[in-house]
């Protein structure tokens, strides 16, 4: 990392009402390697609920907060991978379409904004990895977890399309690994890594939903994973608050596997505090790490 | 006295309709969260909260809560200093004017030994306070109708707040005008308050009166001479100025005073004083009267609401108090659109016109629903899209300055208002995800049926899929339906597919089933090749299409390059529009 960074960060809508956490834990790391936050009040939704009812306005959701970030000429980054999926998706969507594109500015045209694509998104762990970067990361670790068995879970949206997604490889991504094992933890083969964490059918199939995340986290187990390490809200709460649900409802028995936040475990090793960290806001209880 | 009359009818109606709204907030049933509640039951877990906190630490919260968020209002102050100024211009001149001015007999002047209306710093305070509100109002009307705040909609309520606002400050800005010119009025305090009887002597203190304190007079011509101002200075000294400070210090009645000086004579001929005098009492007790059924009403509603969200929680509240404070909450919205300008989804309004989509409108919408009105099925379907489309990013309850608990609110109508037995397309996208996630605390019995009867109504279009049996015809092709798999150039992609089903094979969804034909449908490269083939039918109708998890597996292991997911999304959109919007 040579000049001091700076982005636009895009929150989305489920972390400040649901894993407040991850945005505490996301920002106090980034401000531990030096990385300047743009907040734009404006942001609005990523467009993501709505593509199956409606490609368009998905579309124009995504386009006005790519405007948003470019008037400033920002970068974005995004913590959830749904929000940088349908960013990415949107403006590979207008750089392929100029019709949908001068649709989307026309309608922007109303508040002053306009969509250019003279930007980037990048997701928080491509930034850290390529932006960042492991040797500067290295630095900052004062923690080493050697004993820890991590199952890291990528999520789709941002590995697939890969061609549109750009993350990492689709087939065997190592950036998460890496980040991962920059804390010392080991992070350990598992069969259903870049499976689907089963919330984007939550409360439409509820049984489908909750037997993905059941396979994935029975996997997990199985291949001796001690926490799964999301990176991505709607991932975090189906494995955080929908786990516990299974629990409750003896979905699961015996074989729960408690997922931590990417961000958590970094700034646990960068001697970060747990409170900052927000260990305790996670619903099932992870406070036993780092012990 | 017609006067003393009609104050008590209005103070009396305002009485009347106060404990009549303040009774609906126990009695109004909204949402879920209501129904097992009686009238009583909630008037006496009310009492119950109520001392509960009174009694407790809490209190100082309740103290804390009202100087910073009420008399201060630093919650509206975050949000938008203009709108903070304006309100505090209203909010403090219009108090002051009511303690001050109208309540005068009650407040200032048991306060005060020296009060009267006419002497400083009483006679340029009111003016003052006027001013002060008068600023307000116009910054209100330039938001509303000249900068047009984005997605601030102006209904009928914020029509008649401004204009009644308006009506009370000017018609008293005209009588205290017409008030400073009348030479009856002159007359009649001469002969009330000073001891003057000689017709030369009054005549000689009038000559002062219309040089400097704006009075017209029919006996005085100007220029006047000179020489007679130290006597007439004296009189005025004598008599009056003890009583009565200069008209000067009515920074808005005098200019108002010098302005009407041509027609002063004529007004006050036709009873001038008298007319403003009842246009300006009438609008009181009018604002007065109808108070607890217009906007003004949130001047009680919203500090209870303040107080009331400030010492609640959703854990730990009785569920009775939780019901009644969300009556209550709906008197306390301002329609002031905070909501709406930092909603998530308000773009969703600007693209499809739907204002219930707004939080600020939906409330307005609550409202009406609250109180019993039966909805029109275009009603119906508009506010199950308005509150379903809502990603629950709770920045509407942040912001609210009045702090109203949106998130709870919705939560608690939502399901009751899509448990309607109509479809509601939204329920299945990832909008459900929040409900899913809540899931414990709704019904179970009736949980799963807008889920499985908005996918039932889209399957009972499609005959292929409810009736396997049925032969299926290729020819004609439907070339209409494929031509409308286009919405981005990427589906039309599933005409190379060779039916390799490599797509099904990665399938987490499919891989889920032991039997996936039976449970979904249609597989994925099945439904590719029925798009192929122009079978609507069952490209819309297989279980697959909402079970997809988006996970773009089956597009990324795709040898042929279909962008299968892609195509899938499209069936969804296209599933939708031709189901439930067509009709």
């Amino acid at each position: 990392m040579n000049k001091k960074m700076k982005y636009a960060l895009f929150l989305g809508c489920h972390i400040p009402a649901r894993v407040q956490q991850y945005e505490t834990s996301a920002r106090s790391v980034l401000s531990e390697i030096g990385v300047d936050i743009k907040d734009i009040k404006e942001f609005n939704c990523c467009g993501y609920p709505l593509r199956n009812s409606d490609f368009k306005t998905f579309v124009l959701f995504s386009a006005r907060n790519l405007a948003l970030a470019e008037k400033l000429g920002l970068n974005m980054i995004t913590l959830c991978k749904c929000c940088y999926g349908s960013l990415k998706m949107a403006k590979h969507h207008m750089e392929e379409n100029p019709f949908l594109k001068d649709a989307v500015n026309k309608t922007l045209a109303k508040e002053g904004l306009e969509y250019n694509g003279n930007l980037e998104v990048k997701h928080f762990l491509s930034a850290l990895y390529s932006d960042i970067g492991i040797n500067t990361l290295k630095e900052k670790i004062t923690k080493n977890f050697k004993d820890l068995k991590i199952a890291t879970h990528y999520g789709c949206h941002a590995l697939r399309p890969s061609n549109i997604m750009q993350f990492d490889d689709p087939i065997s991504p190592v950036i998460f690994d890496r980040l991962v094992e920059l804390t010392g933890a080991k992070s350990i083969d598992w069969a259903l890594k870049l499976e689907c964490c089963g919330a984007p059918v939550l409360g439409i199939n509820d049984d489908l939903s909750m037997n993905l995340t059941k396979r994935k986290l029975t996997d997990g187990k199985k291949a001796g994973a001690d926490y799964l390490c999301t990176a991505c809200p709607w991932c975090h709460l189906q494995f955080d608050s929908v786990q516990k649900m299974m629990i409750e409802q003896r979905r699961i028995i015996n074989n729960h596997l408690p997922a931590i936040l990417f961000p958590q475990l970094l700034g646990l090793a960068m001697g970060i505090g747990k409170k900052t960290l927000g260990i305790n806001m996670n619903q099932i209880d992870i406070n036993a790490i780092g012990d | 006295m017609l006067f003393t009359a009609i104050l008590y009818i209005s103070f009396f109606v305002f009485l009347l309709g106060l404990s009549y709204k303040v009774s609906t907030w126990f009695s109004l049933k909204i949402g879920i969260a209501s129904k097992n509640f009686t009238t009583s039951e909630r008037m006496s877990a009310a009492v119950k909260g109520i001392l509960g906190v009174i009694f407790s630490p809490k209190i100082l919260i309740l103290v804390k809560v009202f100087i910073l968020d009420i008399i201060l209002q630093r919650r509206i102050l975050k949000e938008d200093f203009l709108r903070w100024f304006m309100h505090m211009l209203i909010f403090i001149g219009f108090m002051m004017l009511l303690l001050m001015h109208a309540f005068d007999s009650f407040i200032t002047a048991p306060l005060f030994e020296e009060y009267y209306s006419t002497v400083n710093p009483f006679l340029f305070l009111r003016d003052f306070f006027g001013i002060m509100v008068l600023a307000g109002l116009t910054i209100a009307a330039y938001r509303r109708f000249i900068l047009k705040v984005p997605r601030l909609k102006t209904s009928p309520m914020d029509y008649y707040a401004i204009i009644i606002l308006t009506i009370i400050m000017i018609s008293g800005v005209l009588l205290e005008g017409i008030k400073i010119t009348s030479y009856t009025e002159f007359q009649n305090m001469v002969e009330n308050y000073s001891g003057l009887d000689d017709e030369e002597e009054i005549l000689t203190l009038e000559k002062l009166w219309v040089k400097d304190f704006g009075l017209v007079s029919p006996n005085v011509k100007e220029p006047i001479d000179p020489a007679l101002i130290p006597l007439s200075k004296k009189l005025h000294n004598m008599n009056c100025a003890e009583c009565h400070s200069s008209t000067e210090w009515a920074i808005m009645g005098y200019p108002v005073a010098r302005l009407l000086k041509i027609v002063a004579l004529r007004l006050d001929q036709l009873g001038g004083v008298n007319a403003f005098w009842y246009i300006h009492f009438l609008a009181c007790f009018i604002g007065l009267a109808y108070l607890p059924f217009s906007k003004m009403f949130h001047f009680i509603a919203s500090p209870v609401s303040l107080l009331a969200n400030a010492v609640m929680d959703k854990n730990k509240s009785l569920p009775a108090n939780i019901a009644t404070r969300q009556a209550m909450e709906l008197d306390a919205c301002t329609h002031c659109g905070t909501c709406s300008l930092t909603c998530s989804v308000a773009m969703a309004f600007d693209k499809t016109g739907n204002l219930n989509i707004l939080p600020s409108e939906k409330l307005v919408f609550l409202k009406t629903y609250a109180s019993g009105k039966d909805l029109k099925e275009n009603e119906i379907k508009a506010i199950q899209e308005g509150i379903y489309l809502c990603t629950n990013c709770d920045r509407c309850t942040v912001v609210c300055p009045v702090g109203i608990n949106l998130r709870e609110l919705w939560f608690n109508v939502r399901e009751d208002l899509i448990q309607k037995g109509t479809p509601i397309p939204l329920v299945l996208s990832p909008f459900s995800f929040y409900r899913g996630l809540n899931q414990q605390k709704l019904d179970s019995k009736n949980y799963s049926n807008p889920v499985s009867l908005t996918k039932d109504a889209i399957t009972d279009k499609c005959g292929l899929i409810k009736n396997p049996d049925k032969v299926i015809s290729l020819t004609p092709v439907n070339k209409e339906f494929k031509k409308k798999v286009d919405l981005s150039f990427q589906a039309t992609t599933y005409s190379y597919c060779f039916s390799c089903q490599n797509c099904s094979t990665v399938c987490p969804v499919v891989g889920n089933y032991e039997n996936p034909q039976e449970a979904l449908g249609l597989l994925p490269h099945q439904i590719m090749r029925s798009v192929g083939l122009g079978l609507k039918d069952l490209a819309f109708g297989s279980k697959m299409l909402w079970d997809c998890v988006t996970c773009y597996q089956c597009q990324e292991h795709c040898p042929q390059g279909v962008k299968v997911t892609d195509v899938l999304y499209e069936l969804k959109n296209l599933a939708i529009k031709e189901s439930f919007n067509n009709e």
